[in-house]
């Protein structure tokens, strides 16, 4: 399966009077976006605000970001069983709005969704303070059931998208990148004297806010299956969840997932690529038992010497995470675990929740747990009042003059845990 | 003006005596005594060491809980130190200890800088290291002249507010304290590589170096479950409406003990849920499903189990730190033995 992404540069957006892209600045017209968002009855308004990198801003309650994608040749559309009919996506030519983003935003669904902020200290912890945001501000109807807010949040996010996407059309990418991963008989005889690697992904499914759609299908209800790694890339993923602010897997995150391009850096150089597991985070101990058997069967199976292993979200997940490991290598396939970790503020207490001898390669994330001042803001895109209940708040965290203290996990994607960003921790 | 340090050392450093001599208690002179001429070479001309505290090591383990710490405290106080220096101790185990406590004691009640230095295999570091820092000394005093400049060097840092690195750069024992940097490479193009030199059986490199892990066996089995007094304890958030003791969605830093007393189930209008990491919609609507209240009280009443405490005990669990999780068990465990609880039922979530 081959696939050509064709990105678009964006440097900076702004409101039009036609939704377009014109050297390198997204044009976005507020009115038409609002009226498709608003198209859905569960929502009773919505506007939209633009929010760039440096500027006085801060985003909040964050629910999901997604990057604006284009199918333009080959079979499906971006998020395939949602936007569109399910079609198997992951060849052909997609283009994407590289360097913007829809960030929905709206009140609390549950506690778990997270800050952005533009600029200031904690700007340099979250990926998306170094983007173009076009802000989905949502305002759920009266008496909203969660689940059902939480649905349409998630819609209004991909429909921004995929209505911002079309602006692609008829453009001509500033840079194109071709990936290919053959059927695995064929990928393995490819690269006969390299290593062969697969990814694990293990999509959060543990319940509302803490579910992931795979082909619209809700990750609960799959058992492990392979993946060719290009079907991410056009949506085959998307983010209903918000876990703990600081590693949500946010739908940009599947779109981009690290792991993926990083292997794909890697493949013909260092080792061959030959594909990707997935399995989800079930809360049930049954569940936890079977998907990590056939986890373990299903590497053995495609004949992987070494594994990458990443979750989403902290706690009951690490013991998926665990018995993954664990089975895996007993299998006969090497892993290495990627993870963030939540030793406390004071970092002296255990990082996971639950751990395995098998695990002596593990690359961090950094500490979830650090407490940062977050300075006031001129402009707040969404609102501040439930600060004191999101994750890594408290009661008491906020100042008057409008600004806050708080762990590092309120903040979007700080310590996600696939490697995306920077941030370690280290043993002092 | 110099900048004022204390220094703490045993009767032996002291020359006073060896093991016959172990029983001196507390004393505190002006100037240096002992080792303090090295700490005094290695601080330099900015640095005084004003005091020097001397305890017999046997006076110091024998009274460890009968007040002589304060008593120290009291002593060093007076001289209004800005650093302060225990030891080293080297292999010395009782000396150790007294180095830790002190030093840890200083820096927690007068907030002020605190270094030792002890051999890895003294019983004192494993207590303190997470507190304090140890320098890495070798197991005899023949290491002093190297000991010292690195506690020096360490304490100044401290003093003057700069930031400490790592314990390869510091000289100080790994306290297993995780700390946040921003790595050149971003963590997915680092396992890329690391699981490629994994595979071709090269060295390994670990971020997190497994911790050994505090394994709690669970309990024999209850005999007699009919006259066994229960208490519920969870972890799933549940609080009175309004969380009154304002307990956290995350990372918890209290827990909360609340009355059911003649309640036959919980309500949704008494109780709530505060807990950030599930799906709040069910347990929101019905309290029970977290804290079974309902179906104790049934069990209650059948006799199958002799008596539901009149209260719960609850706290967050999802992203709070296990030494927190541990300190709230000492903390209510007391209550729950002086309240003769037999067993208690641990609800999850």
């Amino acid at each position: 399966m081959k696939l050509e992404l064709g990105k678009i540069h964006i440097h900076d957006v702004q409101f039009g009077e036609k939704t377009k892209i014109e050297n390198g600045v997204l044009y976005v017209n507020a009115k038409e976006l609002e009226a498709e968002v608003l198209k859905d009855d569960r929502l009773a308004g919505c506007h939209i605000e633009v929010a760039r990198p440096g500027e006085s801003v801060r985003i909040t309650p964050v629910k999901d970001v997604i990057e604006p994608r284009l199918k333009v040749e080959g079979p499906g559309c971006v998020f395939p069983g949602i936007m569109g009919k399910v079609t198997e996506v992951g060849k052909g030519v997609t283009y994407c709005m590289d360097g913007a983003c829809v960030v929905t935003v709206g009140k609390i669904v549950g506690f778990q969704e997270g800050v952005i902020d533009m600029s200031g200290v904690a700007a340099d912890y979250c990926p998306f303070s170094k983007t173009q945001n076009v802000c989905v501000v949502m305002e759920p109807k009266e008496g909203l059931e969660t689940h059902v807010y939480e649905a349409a949040g998630r819609m209004a996010g991909l429909t921004a998208a995929t209505y911002l996407a079309k602006a692609l059309k008829g453009m001509t990418p500033d840079e194109t990148i071709t990936y290919e991963t053959k059927p695995l008989l064929e990928q393995v005889a490819q690269y006969p004297d390299l290593p062969r690697v697969g990814y694990i992904h293990m999509l959060q499914s543990q319940g509302l806010l803490h579910d992931t759609y795979y082909y619209g299908v809700d990750a609960k209800q799959i058992v492990p299956t392979i993946m060719y790694p290009t079907e991410i890339f056009d949506g085959a993923i998307v983010s209903g969840n918000c876990v703990a602010p600081c590693d949500k897997v946010t739908t940009y995150h599947h779109e981009h997932n690290p792991v993926i391009e990083d292997l794909f850096k890697k493949h013909g150089k260092t080792l061959n690529f030959v594909g990707v597991v997935l399995t989800n985070e079930n809360v049930f101990l049954m569940d936890k038992e079977r998907h990590s058997d056939m986890v373990a069967k299903l590497c053995e199976y495609m004949g992987l010497e070494g594994a990458l292993l990443t979750e989403e979200g902290y706690g009951n997940p690490d013991t998926d995470l665990m018995m993954n490991c664990r089975k895996v290598t007993q299998h006969g396939t090497k892993v290495v675990i990627i993870t963030d970790e939540f030793p406390g503020r004071d970092g002296k207490s255990y990082s996971l929740a639950d751990l395995t001898p098998e695990a002596d390669t593990m690359i961090s994330c950094g500490n979830g747990n650090i407490v940062l001042h977050f300075p006031a803001m001129d402009k707040i895109i969404g609102t501040q009042e439930a600060i004191e209940m999101q994750i890594g708040g408290w009661v008491g965290c906020k100042h008057e003059d409008g600004s806050f203290d708080a762990e590092i996990q309120i903040i979007i994607a700080s310590t996600i845990a696939n490697g995306f960003n920077h941030l370690c921790a280290r043993q002092y | 003006m110099p900048k004022k340090v204390v220094h703490y050392i045993n009767q032996f450093f002291a020359g006073i005596g060896g093991e016959d001599k172990a029983d001196y208690k507390p004393e505190i002179r002006a100037g240096i005594v002992g080792p303090g001429l090295a700490l005094k070479a290695a601080l330099g001309n900015e640095y005084e060491v004003v005091a020097t505290v001397i305890c017999g090591d046997n006076y110091f383990g024998s009274n460890i809980d009968k007040g002589v710490v304060p008593e120290l405290l009291e002593m060093i106080k007076k001289y209004q130190p800005e650093g302060f220096v225990a030891g080293p101790a080297f292999n010395a185990g009782r000396y150790g200890v007294a180095c830790g406590t002190i030093a840890k004691a200083v820096q927690d009640e007068l907030k002020i800088p605190a270094v030792t230095g002890m051999y890895t295999e003294n019983p004192g570091v494993d207590m303190f290291k997470k507190d304090i820092y140890i320098i890495q000394t070798k197991d005899s005093s023949a290491d002093m002249r190297h000991a010292m400049p690195k506690l020096a060097a360490l304490l100044k840092k401290q003093m003057a507010g700069q930031e400490v690195l790592g314990p390869k750069e510091e000289g100080y024992i790994e306290k297993g304290i995780r700390v946040n940097y921003f790595n050149e490479r971003r963590g997915s193009e680092r396992a890329v590589d690391l699981l490629v030199a994994k595979i071709k059986g090269e060295p390994i490199y670990t971020d997190y170096p497994l911790p050994v892990v505090d394994k709690v066996s669970p309990a024999p089995a209850l005999k007699d479950l009919a006259h066994a007094r229960i208490a519920l304890v969870t972890s799933g958030g549940i609080v009175p409406q309004g969380n009154p003791d304002h307990i956290e969605s995350s990372s918890a830093s209290k827990w909360g003990k609340y009355s059911i007393a003649g309640m036959d189930h919980a309500d949704k209008k008494d109780f709530m849920t505060v807990h950030g990491g599930y799906d709040r919609a069910f347990i929101t609507e019905d309290p029970d499903l977290c804290i079974p209240v309902d179906v104790l009280r049934d069990l209650e009443k059948k006799g199958f189990i002799g008596k539901l405490m009149d209260y719960f005990i609850t706290t967050t669990g999802t992203g709070t730190a296990t030494n927190s999780a541990k300190r709230f068990a000492e903390e209510f465990v007391p209550i729950l033995k002086k309240d003769q609880v037999d067993a208690v039922l641990l609800v999850s979530t």
